[in-house]
């Protein structure tokens, strides 16, 4: 590893600078007034204008803001918890249990990440949820995300290296049942690839926006397509739409900045095994 | 798209303890202790794959079965043939969204994956801050498309973006090809050159020490080994670098959606920049041709294994 040069420390500076700057500048944008906006060159300080923003968002109603923000909770929170739960169960499974066919069931999944469920299965999950009667309802966007080969594979990869195979065999000798292992023995050892995991999850679901917009009726919509509705009926008040999307997205800085370490220590674990 | 790498496909092997723990019932004996070992690792694994069943296999089966069929969500469903596909290689407006989507994807995935390597390189060198810097260029990918589509619309946009200001040019960049791809592709590499490069480092780092060592002796340049050394070692982390953007950028919708600022999936006034996944959701979703779209959709599904499989063979080639 070489020391870096001034030209790397510049690069560097300039990647951090583009990096941040939008992200500065929806923030500056919701501090500001409409007329702001529009000036030339644009605003690049914070303004005081933050609380009114904040309440005409809340004060649009067929934006549905409050409500997006809660629906989106609800459903990436239950998607991260099923998904962390289906993936260390099989996970472990792969990983400590020997049974016929697990190779080829475990190659399937890798199969199975290859298909871009979300545009491929439109039309006939909505025709599904129609049948059903479950379009306009939460449930009908949780079930589909659930579908998690990743989560399936890094928990495989996780239980192999985080539980010693001595483990399993003395619970065993001790004559506990599979389940009773996974419980006591396995679980507890999981706890930081689950909470990788469980934050990878539950971004991807908050981000999401295909699936809701198609299913979700614009009263009752996850916040992502609540903004999308603010930019189609409102696009002309800049400030108000960079103020829901302000909104949308702290929520994820502050457990990006909180775990920060450990994400980024995921990923390139992750990546090195890839 | 998944946010993180795939991990390899072979299963680790299972431990030696497992194998032998199959062949020797627990003390409790019985029929009971046999299904704990032969019968519990199937229902271990049984939630996901059959929820893969439900929302995976059959939606790909009946996307087929509508694709064949004039399909309309409450009304008329008439067998037709292939006569949907034949009609879709007919279509215009169709080969013009393949166009873009190809256009946009390339457009966007060439400087990035320069970029990545490149930041990738700078983050590998010995500076302070590391973990700072790290999260620093991860920050985007925690913007949700949506979000980088609302802040990218803004900053093009004609009269008051900062784009605009900063060339000295009055483009309307939603109205032309050129610009609304350049804009487009300027959102997907704000949002995973970083991500990227987070990608490439990981596996930067697990190239040997010596081997730089030995052609610091031999006298090459940081520059010539990063060309001779490091850019050859990351081969197989590129390939799937770019496997995942193919899948990404084959599928793209969010951000030219918001571009576009109303929901209407037409790209544009002349569908500058419609992708196939927008021609989908618009023909099934704005015209109800359920059958039309579903067909739309199974094309696509034929180009992504396309370019997946060029992909594999080109990891092959470099095994």
């Amino acid at each position: 590893m070489n020391r870096a040069t001034i030209t790397t420390r510049i690069g560097l500076a300039v990647a951090l600078a583009l990096s941040a700057f939008p992200i500065y500048y929806m923030f500056i944008m919701a501090t500001r007034s409409n007329e702001d906006a529009l000036d030339t060159p644009p605003p690049l300080l914070p303004g005081g204008l933050l609380g009114e923003n904040v309440e005409r968002l809340l004060a649009t109603e067929d934006a549905h803001f409050l409500t997006g923000l809660l629906n989106s909770a609800v459903v990436a929170g239950t998607v991260t918890l099923s998904v962390v739960a289906i993936s260390t169960l099989a996970g472990f499974a792969f990983a400590k249990l020997r049974f016929p066919g697990a190779r080829l069931l475990l190659g399937l999944i890798l199969v199975t990440m290859m298909v871009p469920l979300q545009q491929m299965g439109v039309v006939p999950l909505y025709e599904l949820m129609v049948s059903l009667g479950w379009t306009g309802q939460l449930k009908a966007v949780i079930l589909p995300f659930l579908v998690n080969g990743f989560g399936v594979f890094m928990m495989t990869q996780y239980v192999a290296q985080a539980v010693p195979d001595e483990l399993v065999e003395a619970a065993r000798v001790d004559g506990a049942a599979t389940l009773g292992i996974y419980w006591r023995v396995v679980l507890p050892a999981l706890r930081p690839g689950m909470a990788v995991l469980a934050l990878l999850v539950f971004m991807q679901t908050w981000n999401e926006f295909l699936w809701p917009l198609i299913v979700l009726n614009p009263d009752n919509p996850v916040v992502q397509t609540s903004i999308a509705a603010l930019n189609s009926a409102h696009g002309t008040d800049y400030v108000m739409l960079f103020t829901g999307t302000a909104a949308s997205v702290l929520p994820l800085f502050v457990v990006f900045v909180l775990f920060g370490r450990q994400i980024v220590g995921g990923l390139m674990e992750g990546a090195v095994k890839a | 798209m998944n946010i993180a790498p795939p991990q390899p496909a072979r299963p680790p092997r299972p431990g030696p303890q497992a194998r032998r723990a199959v062949g020797r019932p627990s003390p409790g004996g019985g029929r009971w202790s046999r299904f704990d070992l032969r019968g519990i690792p199937y229902l271990l694994v049984s939630p996901y794959y059959l929820l893969f069943a439900v929302f995976g296999v059959f939606p790909l089966g009946y996307t087929l079965w509508i694709s064949l069929h004039d399909w309309e969500l409450a009304g008329d469903k008439s067998w037709l043939g292939l006569g949907n596909y034949a009609e879709l290689v007919a279509d215009a407006e169709f080969w013009n969204a393949v166009g873009n989507t190809l256009g946009i994807f390339v457009l966007a995935t060439v400087p990035q994956l320069l970029l990545a390597l490149m930041l990738a390189n700078a983050l590998n060198k010995r500076l302070r801050g590391r973990l700072i810097l790290r999260l620093g260029v991860l920050l985007p990918l925690v913007t949700s498309v949506v979000a980088v589509a609302v802040i990218f619309s803004q900053l093009f946009s004609r009269d008051y973006g900062l784009v605009n200001w900063l060339l000295g040019t009055p483009i309307t960049w939603q109205n032309e090809k050129w610009s609304s791809w350049i804009a487009i592709a300027v959102m997907i590499d704000w949002r995973w050159t970083g991500y990227n490069a987070i990608i490439l480092l990981a596996a930067m780092q697990t190239i040997p020490r010596d081997l730089y060592e030995a052609a610091a002796i031999d006298g090459a340049s940081p520059r010539r080994q990063f060309w001779r050394i490091t850019v050859p070692m990351l081969r197989p982390t590129m390939v799937f670098v770019v496997f995942v953007s193919t899948i990404g950028g084959l599928t793209l919708f969010a951000e030219p959606v918001m571009f576009e600022g109303n929901p209407m999936m037409t790209g544009g006034t002349t569908g500058q920049y419609q992708t196939v996944a927008m021609f989908v959701v618009k023909e099934g979703f704005r015209d109800f041709d359920m059958g039309y779209a579903a067909a739309a959709a199974w094309l696509l599904f034929v180009l992504i294994l396309l370019g997946t499989l060029v992909n594999y063979l080109f990891t092959r080639r470099i095994r």
